[in-house]
């Protein structure tokens, strides 16, 4: 034994702190960088020649009067509409997550508590059907929904994503019933509850923090979706991600790359907030899933 | 919980996942059996004051648009699709087999067809960025682990960050700044001085890109979870391990690696599903000329300006689910295992 190993080592620290500072840049660099650059025009955003113009920001001095721009946001918004494609992604995540919950809870409830064997394979079959690539789903969509003369609006995205969302949700929320003792809800249907009742006064309102965290991620789920609304949805209701991607065919080769760095920007503001607020409740989600699942 | 009422909770949830789950893959099925109407075509006789009358050629627009209506699926075409040229390829393959000279030459000429090129690159990703990625994520949990408390939050908040963004816009974010006029693509050039690299250019290299962009977004999930994990390594344990004389490199491998399997067999079923079905960084690094995927075949063969190849998608979305059973039959086998070892007793 070379060294007594209940002191603290100050080297290994020191390495540690280390990587862990390089793993930070890696980390956070590209969206501070991305950030600051879409203040900027396109000179200094990509600048071949010097990369210290991104910071000083010749280009845009002498484009625009100032060393910060608006150009870029102003284009993305107001010109090519970007606020309505932020308005189409705030109903359908909040509509997927409310919904997503509310089927949720209820299914998983009803997992959690079932003893029977179909219960098992029920879970067994949502697994699979986490695993399909969601591209592959869409492509059994569009023949159908066209011919049904449903597709490109925004209720038939919101409830693919609903559905696509279940499995995950179901997953989770089984979970977390599982941590609720039993004898809570059957000691509410002695004292006279229905099955329906003793659900949603006992055991809901101890669920909270799970149904939260659930939610998160369900938002997230939505939000962060490209392979169904970019298929599904037609031009005018395109939400925020599906939209970014039409900018690159489209405005790339008119030059205004700038746009389509704002707009990137623009969303990520959203999921930047939701990690600041709901830290906590990420962390504990995705440990959760991991200890229990 | 009786029969009846499980039925009244499950219902909605179950009904969802049929409707828009299970009756999809049947439309898939069917829709792979049947190909899209080719143009109909006429003879019409064209003729010019002083070069005489030509048959020619046309395609008869209302006819082909009038047959389309009537019939959307196609016409039936058995496994026709599934054969092709552009997915399983049996004929071409054949023929490779037959003529090529050496076994290296007819791997190269099997990787031209689209099928296997999407294939081979989803599978190297697959398997390359989910072991990295949960090594790397390892690696930052124990670093994370060793240094002050104070720290702890905002670096868990910032590592956080590459997971939660939109896989579309990550892949922008990073792709704007590896292009060869953004700052790491410059910086690339000013390192190997050479002015003309880039890394769209080349296969490796996009292919390489590719892959630490998929570490980069993988590694904060498997850093969140492992860093749970370590907090609840069990102390006395790793005390009577060092009264027994085991250095750090012997406690991490015999007391907290163990400690960590579990979680480690969870991570890496997570990750092998979301690797699997990589579309965006293909997109957003405008990578497809050098990597293709399944899925951003499907995505593509739906894209197709020129009419969307409905069966040709239907086909590569069944044979990528069944690659996606075969990718989970051990996890399902043991889950049963499990289950019923569970029944038993």
């Amino acid at each position: 034994m070379s060294s007594t190993p209940s002191r603290p080592n100050h080297t290994l620290t020191i390495i540690a702190t280390l990587f862990v500072l390089v793993w930070l840049v890696v980390a956070g660099f590209p969206f501070l960088w991305t950030t600051w650059g879409s203040f900027k025009v396109e000179a200094d955003f990509f600048s071949r020649a010097d990369w210290t113009n991104a910071l000083s920001g010749v280009n845009t001095i002498r484009q625009t009067g100032g060393a910060f721009t608006l150009d870029g946001y102003e284009g993305a918004w107001i010109q090519n509409e970007f606020w309505r494609a932020g308005l189409n992604t705030a109903m359908v995540t909040v509509v997927v997550t409310l919904l997503s919950l509310v089927l949720g809870t209820l299914g998983g409830y009803a997992l959690a508590r079932s003893g029977y064997r179909y219960a098992f394979w029920i879970l067994i079959i949502a697994l699979v059907f986490r695993a399909m690539p969601h591209i592959t789903l869409v492509s059994g969509y569009l023949v159908p929904f066209f011919e049904l003369n449903i597709w490109g609006t925004l209720p038939t995205a919101i409830i693919v994503l609903v559905a696509i969302n279940q499995p995950f949700t179901l997953w989770m929320l089984h979970s977390f019933f599982l941590s609720i003792p039993k004898d809570l809800d059957e000691s509410a249907m002695v004292d006279g509850c229905t099955r329906f009742q003793a659900f949603r006064e006992v055991i809901v309102p101890v669920m909270w923090p799970g149904i939260i965290t659930t939610g998160l991620f369900s938002f997230l789920l939505a939000y962060n979706d490209f392979a169904v609304t970019a298929m599904l949805l037609r031009q005018e209701n395109q939400t925020m991600i599906p939209k970014i991607a039409s900018f690159l065919g489209s405005i790339e080769s008119e030059g205004n790359v700038m746009f389509a760095v704002s707009s990137v920007v623009s969303a990520t503001v959203p999921l930047f907030l939701l990690v600041m607020f709901f830290q906590r409740q990420i962390v504990g989600g995705l440990t959760a899933g991991a200890v229990k699942g | 919980m009786p029969h009846k009422a499980f039925a009244w909770f499950i219902l909605p949830s179950a009904l969802a996942m049929l409707l828009f789950i299970a009756l999809p893959l049947v439309s898939i099925v069917i829709q792979s059996l049947y190909v899209e109407h080719p143009q109909v075509l006429e003879q019409v006789e064209s003729c010019s004051p002083f070069g005489g009358c030509t048959m020619e050629t046309r395609v008869d627009a209302q006819a082909t648009a009038a047959l389309r209506e009537a019939e959307p699926l196609g016409r039936f075409n058995g496994l026709g699709t599934y054969l092709n040229r552009s997915h399983l390829a049996t004929g071409e393959i054949a023929e490779i087999l037959r003529s090529s000279d050496g076994f290296a030459d007819s791997l190269r000429q099997i990787y031209q067809l689209p099928f296997y090129r999407a294939l081979l690159f989803t599978l190297c990703y697959t398997f390359l960025v989910t072991p990295l990625g949960m090594l790397m994520g390892f690696w930052i949990a124990l670093a994370v682990n060793r240094i002050p408390a104070m720290l702890k939050g905002p670096v868990i908040f910032v590592s956080l960050l590459p997971m939660i963004i939109t896989p579309l816009i990550g892949s922008l974010v990073i792709y704007w700044m590896v292009n060869s006029r953004g700052i790491l693509g410059s910086l690339l050039q000013w390192v190997t001085q050479d002015p003309t690299l880039s890394i769209a250019a080349s296969g490796p290299l996009t292919w390489a890109m590719l892959f630490l962009y998929g570490i980069w977004i993988a590694a904060p999930f498997s850093f969140v979870v492992f860093y749970a994990g370590l907090q609840t390594v069990p102390q006395d344990t790793l005390e009577s391990a060092m009264i027994d004389g085991a250095n750090r490199w012997e406690r991490v491998r015999f007391v907290i690696i163990p400690h960590l399997v579990p979680l480690a067999t969870f991570v890496s079923l997570v990750q092998l599903m979301d690797n699997f079905r990589v579309l965006e960084p293909i997109i957003g690094f405008n990578a497809q000329a050098r990597a293709t995927s399944l899925s951003f075949s499907i995505y593509n063969d739906l894209q197709a300006e020129n009419g969307q190849l409905f069966a040709s998608a239907a086909a590569t979305s069944l044979l990528t689910i069944l690659f996606v059973i075969v990718l989970l039959f051990p996890v399902l086998i043991r889950t049963w295992r499990d289950f019923s070892r569970k029944g038993a007793h």
